[in-house]
């Protein structure tokens, strides 16, 4: 077990509690630098897509596991976010500025939404933002113009300085443009969590009636979460736009959506490391199928490839066996683990038990 | 003429999404959970009655394999409850949204690995049969619609209105705690109103299967009639039936006097709006805590 002595206030408020962990965390980020080197071009490019997702989860975990607010909408962010950059892009604004503004579009828009919205709260919330997921969808398919309607809109190839960001003709470029900017997104949030307005998220998470008592202004508090959540998605956006290439309205479906959901809600809600886990689960997953499905067909003639929609369900039964057994997802399971030998002979099974609550009415505000 | 005959088609749709809408609010009476798997319930019950009922599949007579569906996906939804939704229980309501959409997929699932992913059509004894007059045609498949559903509206609100039972559920429903402490069996209200709320999923899928043909994903139309339940107001049985009956008469008409996109949003525009200008429904039950 180890102790740490706190002798100065910005020893206190320090992103990382010990050396030892600030030490894991830029070995990680050297292990994630030299990846190229390691691995093959197949595995570069899943890495990269698990990157961008892990950005659009840290997206959603601003608003579902720090603010909560539920959004089942959150596709329609990523896809204003690829379009809004595609778009500048197409009429010649260079990536360096088109990037930043395709988020900050995103996040007014999100915060415009979100100013109605936070008067609901819990399950309205969640139905609202669906609901805006619809209209954004339809509305891709009108504004053909700017968006190419059904036929789809093409990615422009991403360079400056001279470099190129293609996906295709320079991976190991793109990938550390996406592990630059998570590195960047990341760094921000964390150090975000550690501030006066981070704290207020938790403080309206956990109790809207004292956080108001508190003097957080609760509403200001909420469209701001909600405009950071759709901004840092609607970056993520903006890459997948690029990772995929050529995209129309059909890759950001309602099932975009719930895949995030499951990505914030396996990993572990309230813990920026949850969005890493579940982006690692989500792109996993498939992969871990598709090996599975080829070993069984070569080894006992069962051809799992004839049974259709088997993915979806496997990801469905995963997230009902998560929320039924494990609410606290993939990072909370870890931190469990990690005490147990932290304090080797002490621990205890009911150290972790779930406090059980009576259900609070909601419509007694 | 034309425009009547655009209600009375319009009026029909949306006894269906309001039926669906009961089952949501019927759940939400009772536990304030909201089950996002309703629609998919729906399309279950549809194909379990056309699994009894169909003469190349089982063969039984139309009346019997309603009867039959209803009964199993009464114990579909009781089955829910007991097994998955109870193992939650006292978790936050975000918990349940993300276990019924999940719940949804694996219903969706289940219904394809049974009856394919190609439409299939329910056989009726009242299809294709039309009364005409005046310029209208009013099909039989329409008008029972209507009549099934107001009669199960005026039923289930009498039932949370007058019973032992439905007000039970009304009070495990407004403090659990306080149902508990006066000798309410919170858990066995919730299976039974899981329960009821499957066997009213399945008339509503019987109804909606009486249009057309039905697949594995019609389960989708759960979001619409989702919108229904918000714009008459969570925990209102007649505001759900009010609600589904509003998207069912602008969708149509706006399908024709709008684009087609704009027919598509409608209800969500409209639903949006409601939430804005009232965000607890046009029957609001939200009261403010005085702290």
């Amino acid at each position: 077990m180890r102790y740490v002595f706190k002798t100065t206030y910005d020893r206190d408020i320090d992103l990382h509690q010990h050396g030892w962990s600030r030490a894991k965390v830029a070995v990680l980020a050297g292990l994630m630098i030299v990846l190229p080197f390691l691995v093959g071009e197949y595995y570069l490019a899943e890495a990269t897509n698990t990157l961008i997702w892990a950005l659009a989860g840290m997206g959603l975990m601003i608003a579902v596991g720090h603010t909560g607010q539920v959004s089942l909408g959150h596709a329609a962010f990523l896809a204003i976010g690829a379009y809004a950059n595609s778009a500048l892009m197409n009429v010649g604004v260079p990536f360096l500025i088109s990037f930043p503004l395709a988020g900050l579009i995103t996040g007014l828009f999100g915060a415009v939404i979100a100013i109605p919205a936070v008067r609901m709260s819990g399950i309205y919330l969640a139905i609202a933002t669906l609901a805006v997921f619809v209209i954004v969808e339809e509305m891709v398919i009108l504004l053909e113009p700017i968006t190419g309607g059904v036929g789809g809109i093409m990615a422009p190839s991403i360079q400056f300085f001279g470099i190129s960001f293609d996906r295709y003709g320079a991976l190991e470029n793109f990938y550390w443009l996406c592990l630059a900017i998570v590195i960047l997104v990341t760094w921000g949030y964390a150090n975000l969590m550690r501030s006066p307005t981070g704290r207020s998220f938790l403080a309206v998470r956990d109790s809207e009636v004292s956080a108001r008592a508190l003097g957080i202004n609760v509403t200001r508090t909420k469209s701001l979460a909600f405009g950071l959540s759709t901004g840092v998605t609607g970056l993520a956006g903006a890459l997948m736009g690029h990772y995929i290439g050529f995209y129309n309205y059909e890759l950001f479906s309602i099932f975009i959506s719930i895949n995030l959901l499951l990505v914030v809600t396996i990993g572990g809600l309230g813990f920026i490391q949850g969005a890493f886990l579940g982006a690692i689960l989500i792109t996993a997953v498939p992969q871990v199928i598709a090996i599975l499905r080829d070993g069984l067909n070569a080894n006992f003639g069962i051809n799992l490839g004839s049974i259709p929609g088997l993915d979806t369900m496997i990801f469905a039964a995963i997230l009902i066996l998560f929320i039924i057994f494990e609410p606290a997802g993939l990072y909370g399971r870890w931190l469990k683990i990690r005490t147990w030998f932290d304090i080797f002979p002490l621990a205890r099974r009911d150290m972790f038990r779930r406090q059980k609550s009576y259900l609070k009415t909601e419509r007694m505000k | 003429m034309e425009f009547l005959q655009l209600i009375i088609g319009g009026l029909a749709n949306g006894c269906i999404y309001g039926l669906v809408a009961l089952g949501f609010v019927m759940i939400y009476k009772a536990s304030e959970g909201v089950n996002f798997a309703q629609g998919d319930m729906m399309m279950l019950g549809a194909f379990v009655a056309l699994g009894i009922g169909n003469t190349d599949q089982m063969g039984l007579p139309f009346g019997i394999a309603v009867i039959l569906a209803m009964a199993i996906m009464f114990a579909v939804g009781w089955g829910v409850e007991r097994v998955v939704v109870r193992q939650i229980f006292g978790q936050p309501q975000f918990a349940l949204v993300i276990l019924t959409i999940a719940m949804g997929f694996v219903f969706r699932f289940v219904a394809g690995s049974i009856w394919g992913y190609t439409p299939l059509v329910l056989e009726t004894p009242f299809a294709g049969q039309n009364f005409r007059g005046g310029g209208l045609v009013v099909g039989l498949a329409d008008l029972v619609t209507i009549g099934v559903t107001l009669a199960l509206t005026l039923a289930l609100w009498a039932f949370f209105a007058f019973t032992k039972i439905g007000l039970a559920a009304q009070a495990a429903s407004q403090n659990q705690m306080a149902a508990y402490i006066v000798g309410v069996p919170v858990m066995r209200i919730n299976s039974l109103i899981w329960g009821l709320s499957g066997a009213v999923a399945t008339v509503a899928g019987v109804l909606y299967a009486t249009k057309g043909a039905i697949d594995p994903n019609i389960g989708l139309l759960g979001i619409k009639a989702f919108a229904a339940a918000v714009i008459g107001g969570m925990g209102s049985l007649p505001g759900a039936l009010l609600g589904g009956l509003i998207i069912g008469v602008i969708e149509p008409v706006a399908g024709r006097y709008a684009p087609g996109e704009l027919a598509k949003m409608s209800p969500y525009i409209i639903m949006l709006v409601v939430l804005v200008l009232r965000p607890g429904g046009l029957f609001s039950q939200i009261q403010m805590k005085k702290v």
